[in-house]
């Protein structure tokens, strides 16, 4: 009955726990920091033992002859474009066709969302060699368009946005339209604007799904230059003549860096983003 | 506003001008839908549904080119006796079955840890052990390849500390396979703890109160409440790591690029293989229609296990 006793007793029975967890985390991230230790050290460094702890002065050096190798520069602006345009593309295609899912009434919506839905459960797979010969047919493979393109339609993010917009009150959508607002203004006043959170949770989804896509980028794409940066980083990985590690490891780095800011720095709407993709069975 | 009221010259009377405005308004009301659908339905037919169906069609048919003919069931035919297709479904199957019980145990025990109200600074773990969800599936592999390396990996170094022998990680048909599960363990466990959490966030602390006055203890308590509440999120989780694994690729391509002595060759790396190596588009076709079968198969009948068992 000593309320002062039974916290400090409390404290006590957490520690454990708690380390366990510490190191549980410690695991998770530990192969970060080596690999970020790694990319600032020369090949000759990376494997020592005991490991060097502290960052070297080498990711210059690593980054300029991974320049030269697969044409870093180029290769992250291919990344950065793919996922970019293929990010507002599919945040589009999702808004229009989720609020038309959410807010109108009209022949064939529940089929139409059932058909869509329905190839949540289809192995990316199946897709490759048809869509291979379909960019074959188009002349369209080795370009930004073959992979962009397929990438437009994410059926999960159609079911995001009617799902969060089915809860949004058409009172306020009727407000507008009596105010003589036509759909797309009603959508970009109005829903955009109420949308937001969901909109970038989705948006830094969309973003990384794309950022990390390998499959598809791997078979559409030939030459060099179009290559994005996981398909750069595989192909220089899996050379066997190549054995410049500190080059391969400062791409990796690299590759990964950008999405760590991001979720440092936006982790709320990242998780919300990744448990929206969560609940889409 | 609209192109709707210009056509409404002085010549054309009060009335049918209403008339025709409505009539307008009602077209637009019923056309607005699909105009904000199409650029899905377009999108959606081009790259998903027609490719769907391709694949089908392609599966029954062999050569390539302007020498594609058909072949009936010849291609499913020969999956059955191609001893390289079982050794992947068996690989694949092996790794499944070890990995993902694995990592949904172990993303439980975390989300209870971390959902603990004497647990410290909550918000640092759950933080650090989402994280390895954000790396792409590629940098992943290529970071383990140099982790698990036999001689100088850091991860047989830290073997040697604590005194045990040093495995030959990648080299090994058994171990290559173990060391596809450890990757995609470390990749996933965090992920599915934080859906697991919000599962758990989401129970009425009143039941757990109502339970310990009844006197249950912790055991009971967690049988009786929190997994039953927890079983949409664990059906979700098992169904989606099932399916993500049986879809395997890009670790195993990276990690071991299917060896040693294609131990690790998934469904979808001999898929990829068939089609794109050797450019049989018909057989990598029947392969991956077995593979969609397998998935929605298995999805199907995870579903109906854990769906019916006590609701």
């Amino acid at each position: 009955m000593n309320p002062d006793k039974s916290s400090h007793l409390k404290e006590l029975r957490g520690w454990p726990l708690t380390f366990l967890l510490a190191g549980v985390t410690g695991l998770s991230v530990g192969p970060f920091y080596w690999l970020v230790i790694a990319a600032t050290r020369k090949d000759t460094e990376i494997f020592d033992w005991p490991p060097k702890l502290l960052p070297g002065g080498d990711l210059g050096d690593n980054l300029d002859r991974l320049q030269r190798r697969i044409g870093l520069l180029r290769v992250v602006g291919n990344s950065l474009l793919v996922a970019g345009v293929q990010t507002v593309g599919a945040l589009v295609v999702a808004l229009l066709a989720g609020y038309a899912f959410a807010k109108f009434r009209f022949r064939g919506r529940t089929l139409l969302f059932a058909l869509l839905l329905s190839t949540l459960v289809v192995p990316e797979q199946v897709m490759l060699v048809p869509l291979f010969k379909m960019m074959t047919d188009l002349g369209l493979l080795d370009t930004y368009q073959a992979i962009i393109l397929p990438g437009l339609c994410v059926p999960f993010a159609v079911f995001l946005m009617r799902q969060s917009l089915t809860s949004l009150p058409d009172e306020l959508l009727d407000a507008a339209r009596v105010d003589g607002a036509g759909e797309l203004r009603v959508l970009w006043n109005v829903v955009v604007p109420v949308m937001r959170p969901v909109l970038a949770a989705l948006a830094i989804f969309l973003f990384l799904g794309s950022w990390n896509q390998f499959v598809w980028p791997l078979v559409a794409l030939r030459s060099p230059d179009m290559h994005t940066l996981p398909v750069a980083l595989a192909t220089l990985h899996g050379n066997q003549s190549t054995t410049d590690y500190g080059a391969i490891l400062s791409g990796t780095a690299l590759s990964t860096l950008p999405m760590m800011a991001l979720f440092l720095l936006l982790q709320r709407q990242f998780i919300s983003g990744l448990l929206a993709g969560a609940t889409k069975g | 506003m609209t192109a709707a009221a210009e056509p409404a010259a002085p010549s054309v009377p009060l009335a049918e001008e209403a008339r025709r405005t409505h009539r307008s308004a009602r077209w637009r009301r019923t056309a607005v839908p699909y105009l904000l659908l199409a650029p899905a339905l377009i999108t959606f037919g081009v790259f998903k549904a027609y490719p769907i169906l391709d694949s089908l069609l392609l599966s029954f048919t062999t050569g390539s080119g302007a020498a594609t003919r058909d072949a009936g069931l010849a291609n499913y035919r020969r999956l059955l006796d191609d001893p390289l297709f079982w050794t992947a479904l068996r690989n694949t199957a092996e790794i499944l079955v070890v990995q993902v019980p694995l990592m949904l145990g172990l993303a439980l025990l975390m989300a209870a840890g971390i959902n603990s109200v004497l647990v410290r600074w909550r918000a640092v773990w759950r933080l650090g052990v989402f994280m390895p969800a954000v790396t792409g599936l590629v940098a992943t592999g290529v970071m383990f390849a140099f982790l698990l390396n036999t001689e100088h990996g850091a991860v047989n170094w830290l073997l040697d500390a604590v005194g045990l022998p040093a495995v030959d990680w990648l080299g090994r048909p058994f171990w290559a396979r173990m060391s596809v599960v450890l990757v995609l363990t470390w990749h996933y466990t965090g992920y599915n703890a934080v859906i697991y959490l919000a599962g758990l966030q989401g129970i009425p602390k009143e039941l757990y109160e109502a339970a310990m006055v009844d006197g249950a203890g912790p055991v009971r308590r967690f049988t009786a409440i929190t997994v039953p509440a927890l079983r949409p999120v664990l059906l979700f989780t098992v169904v989606l790591s099932t399916i993500g694994t049986l879809q395997l690729f890009d670790e195993p391509y990276v990690l071991t690029g299917g060896g040693p002595d294609n131990a690790t060759l998934t469904v979808s790396m001999y898929l990829y293989q068939n089609g794109f190596r050797y450019f049989d588009f018909g057989y990598a076709s029947a392969v991956a229609y077995a593979l969609t079968l397998l998935v929605s198969v298995l999805g199907a009948v995870q579903m109906r296990l854990m769906g019916e068992r006590g609701t």
